[in-house]
């Protein structure tokens, strides 16, 4: 299995997410991705960024099918996750979104507390007990930095957290059902360094044990954290490589003038 | 900052003031006129026979309690059928139907809390108490239940409404990000949304259970008007009369000045505390919530 062309160097991945053809229309409007093939390997963080426009978000939407929410939105091609195709309509969607979770550019703290926000996913999940879900709130929490910060005032409303928190909170909730694959879309928009450090420090543990996608907030993020790089340009990949070759010798013309500024 | 303020700028603010101002100086002058002719009533009837439980004006009977639980039963009963199903239908307007058969339903219900009430009561006469009458097997279909009925049908427009528009007002990131977690649509709208749009729902139940009570013509015509108190589930399908009947029926007979017109604005005045007390009380309620909101966000 090749997982990108000219990367036949790189140590042996395992395929977690492969997208072949991938093309995704909203009604009459030209297609917001067309022609997407790639292949997102396991334990990886794989980034794909580019100016606002280019199908980044509309690409983890579909993947865990929310676009499916959409009206008038229409997706061809294939998407696979080990294997198995995701995009049929026999697929158990509500599954397939336990196994791959997503932070919104946003934080949506559900208006509940912040011990409720954690133990939401598992209780839908069908479980009961309180022993499980508290350990499981714990465990989320730490591993998304905010443990030390909450855990005198889990019964407060998580709308009371700060920005940065509630980022973090909504990493947590998705942490705490223990999904495969982890997407945040630019989960640092609207936090201040500090918090944005602390989120990508939890990424580069999460990565061990998880496979994260990520659409960065800028350019700088990108290049920190990819191990494997996507460039969208107006719904088209530009440029699919490994996050080193991506960001020191782009191939494509329009990726070197957007890594040097030139626009975006 | 200098002050120059334009002539018109000033005449109009005073316009707004006094239109602030006559709202309260009618709602207190209301309740003085109340007061003045509903309180003699206390000193020309006896006690007794103000908390009797005849009311029989004819032979100076006064009792209020039969009209009060005539109002209560009614009023009850309706909100017991217009609160799940009105709740409901809102869930099912905003967060189920598809588009088109909302932008279908949603004018039509508001046309639906604008039919006079008389309509329907007419409606009630020729439809509902011939089959309550038969469906029931009872001797008359003029009971309290028809009423009850009645006032669910005319506050569920109002309850429709509202609700929705309480429903649709929840940010749909809320929404999306229950989903994102694996909830499904029922789960989402069960445990977020709904409780999301709490207040707004709450609001929705007191203004179609206010109309209820305060509802004359329509329950006049179809409650059959006996003012007795009867207890158990046979109450529901026994005529009733309500407070609001009484006056109605009652105030173009009486003459001005006597016990009975009196005690008919007696009447009035126990119909304006209630309607003041659910008033307040649903005031603290969204001002609770409110305050608990305004501590989430600050």
């Amino acid at each position: 299995m090749v997982i990108a062309p000219g990367s036949a160097s790189a140590p042996a991945l395992e395929p977690k997410i492969e997208i072949e053809n991938l093309r995704v229309c909203y009604g009459a409007e030209p297609p917001a991705l067309d022609g997407i093939t790639l292949t997102v390997p396991a334990r990886q963080i794989t980034v794909f960024f580019g100016p606002a426009g280019g199908g980044k978000s509309t690409l983890l939407r579909t993947i865990n099918r929310l676009n499916d929410l959409v009206d008038g939105a229409r997706t061809e091609g294939r998407v696979r996750l080990d294997g198995e195709d995701i995009l049929g309509p026999e697929v158990d969607i509500t599954r397939l979104r336990r196994r791959i979770g997503i932070v919104f550019a946003l934080p949506v703290p559900l208006p509940m507390s912040i011990r409720r926000n954690l133990w939401y996913g598992l209780e839908l999940a069908g479980e009961r007990s309180r022993r499980v879900l508290d350990e499981a709130m714990e465990k989320a929490l730490s591993a998304a930095a905010l443990w030390d910060e909450v855990k005198d005032r889990l019964d407060e409303p998580a709308i009371a957290l700060s920005g940065g928190q509630q980022q973090r909170l909504c990493l947590a909730r998705v942490l705490a059902l223990e999904p495969e694959v982890i997407m945040l879309d630019e989960p640092s928009s609207g936090l201040d360094p500090i918090s944005t450090a602390k989120v990508e420090a939890s990424l580069q543990e999460l990565k061990q044990q998880y496979t994260v996608i990520i659409v960065p907030s800028s350019v700088q993020q990108a290049s920190r954290l990819a191990d494997w790089a996507g460039f969208f340009l107006q719904g088209e990949l530009v440029e699919w490589a490994s996050g080193r070759e991506l960001f020191l010798a782009p191939k494509d013309r329009r990726t070197e003038d957007y890594l040097t500024g030139r626009f975006g | 900052m200098a002050r120059t303020r334009h002539p018109l700028e000033a005449a109009i603010e005073s316009i707004v003031r006094l239109s602030g101002w006559s709202a309260i100086v009618f709602v207190a002058l209301i309740s003085l006129f109340l007061l003045k002719e509903g309180l003699p009533a206390f000193g020309e009837v006896p006690l007794a026979s103000l908390f009797g439980t005849r009311w029989y004006p004819i032979e100076g009977f006064y009792a209020l309690g039969p009209l009060i639980w005539g109002s209560l039963v009614v009023t009850v009963g309706a909100a017991l059928f217009a609160v799940p199903l009105g709740v409901g239908a809102a869930m099912f307007i905003a967060e189920v139907a598809p588009r088109w058969l909302r932008e279908v339903l949603k004018p039509l219900v508001e046309i639906l809390a604008g039919l006079p009430s008389v309509v329907l009561g007419f409606l009630g006469i020729v439809v509902l108490v011939p089959a309550i009458r038969e469906t029931l097997g009872l001797a008359t279909g003029l009971t309290a239940l028809t009423g009850s009925l009645l006032l669910a049908g005319m506050a569920l427009p109002t309850i429709v409404s509202v609700a929705e528009d309480a429903l649709d007002a929840v940010p749909s990131a809320y929404k999306i990000g229950s989903l994102a977690l694996g909830a499904s649509r029922w789960q989402t709208l069960w445990r977020v949304t709904l409780p999301a749009a709490r207040t707004g729902v709450l609001t929705a139940i007191m203004l179609g259970v206010g109309r209820a009570i305060g509802e004359t013509m329509a329950v006049m015509m179809v409650t059959g008007n006996a003012p007795v108190v009867l207890f158990g589930p046979h109450a529901l399908v026994s005529p009733v009369r309500t407070m609001t009947a009484t006056v109605a029926a009652e105030m173009g007979e009486v003459a001005r000045g006597s016990v009975h017109y009196h005690v008919l604005f007696t009447v009035g005045l126990v119909l304006f505390v209630i309607s003041f007390v659910v008033n307040v009380l649903a005031s603290i309620v969204l001002l609770k919530r409110r305050a608990a909101a305004g501590r989430m966000l600050s």
